[in-house]
């Protein structure tokens, strides 16, 4: 039972794991401040999510856990928060999105 | 122009406060129960003690509160809890498909994006709602909410696809549900 946990916790840091480092990825390829927003929130969701299930796993059902599962909530509604935030501040002080340039125009 | 938006924002809000209807003993009494539980949650201990600590800080909480007059449909919305369950489910849907669109797209060999910036309807009758809609927006990899004025919210997304799905209205309309 306690492998079959192991297991399935390895399996959700490794995912998680996974998607941070896409995140981090995207970050270094993206053109601009605006498409390097879009892999950023990898790494607040699916990252943050799979990454905090694990831990949950380990420490069972206990108060770790509601703490953890408390620390998702607070990731999933100050996270869009903070980039809709940035976002915001950079379209106001004048910074365009970049486009990808059309061959028939 | 900013500082107009700003203070027509903070118009509705307060015009959305004076028709409040009833209730507010009631959403005081949950926001007890929730500090209550919030409290017993992280602190672990059960000794009479720390339960009247809690009771009085709980209590003192609730009073302030009271008086900033913040425990209202915004401030404490209990009116949506119910009707926002079956909407949670969907959302992680949603967001498990956008981080497996963005990991592909950031993988692909080419960078395979078409960044767009554009406006969508945003149908929700209060501010709540609009704030819900745009952070499920922004939650969602891919798109986010650059802006966001009555009746409508100012989406940069990584790809037209992306736009795309979010302009079948079918989030906004979800959003809208939850509202009641």
């Amino acid at each position: 039972m306690s492998a079959l946990i192991d297991g399935l916790t390895w399996l959700l840091l490794l995912g998680g794991g996974f998607f941070v480092v896409a995140g981090g990825a995207g970050l270094l390829r993206m053109p601009d401040f605006f498409t390097r927003l879009h892999p950023a929130g990898l790494v607040d969701t699916l990252g943050a999510v799979l990454i905090i299930l694990g831990l949950v796993l380990q420490a069972g059902f206990t108060q770790v856990s509601a703490k953890l599962v408390l620390v998702l909530v607070l990731l999933f509604l100050t996270g869009p928060t903070a980039t809709h935030a940035v976002s915001n501040a950079a379209l106001v002080s004048g910074l365009m999105p970049w486009t990808k340039r059309k061959d028939n125009d | 122009m900013l500082i107009e938006r700003r203070s027509l924002l903070f118009a509705v809000h307060r015009s959305e406060n004076a028709k409040r209807t009833g209730g507010d003993l009631v959403r005081a009494i949950s926001l007890y129960a929730a500090l209550y539980g919030v409290w017993l949650l992280l602190s672990g201990f059960f000794s009479p003690f720390f339960l009247g600590i809690a009771a009085v800080c709980c209590a003192l909480v609730v009073y302030i509160a009271l008086r900033m007059d913040v425990i209202d449909q915004e401030g404490h919305p209990v009116q949506i809890s119910w009707r926002l369950i079956p909407y949670l489910p969907w959302l992680a849907w949603q967001i498990v498909r956008a981080n497996l669109d963005v990991t592909r797209r950031v993988f692909s060999r080419d960078l395979d994006i078409d960044p767009v910036l554009r406006w969508v309807p945003a149908s929700q009758r209060t501010d709540l709602g609009t704030v819900i809609y745009a952070n499920s927006i922004t939650l969602t990899p891919g798109t986010v909410s650059t802006d966001v004025e009555p009746g409508r919210i100012r989406v940069h997304a990584l790809s037209g696809d992306a736009m795309a799905e979010l302009e079948t209205g079918e989030m906004n309309a979800r959003v809208r549900d939850v509202e009641g």
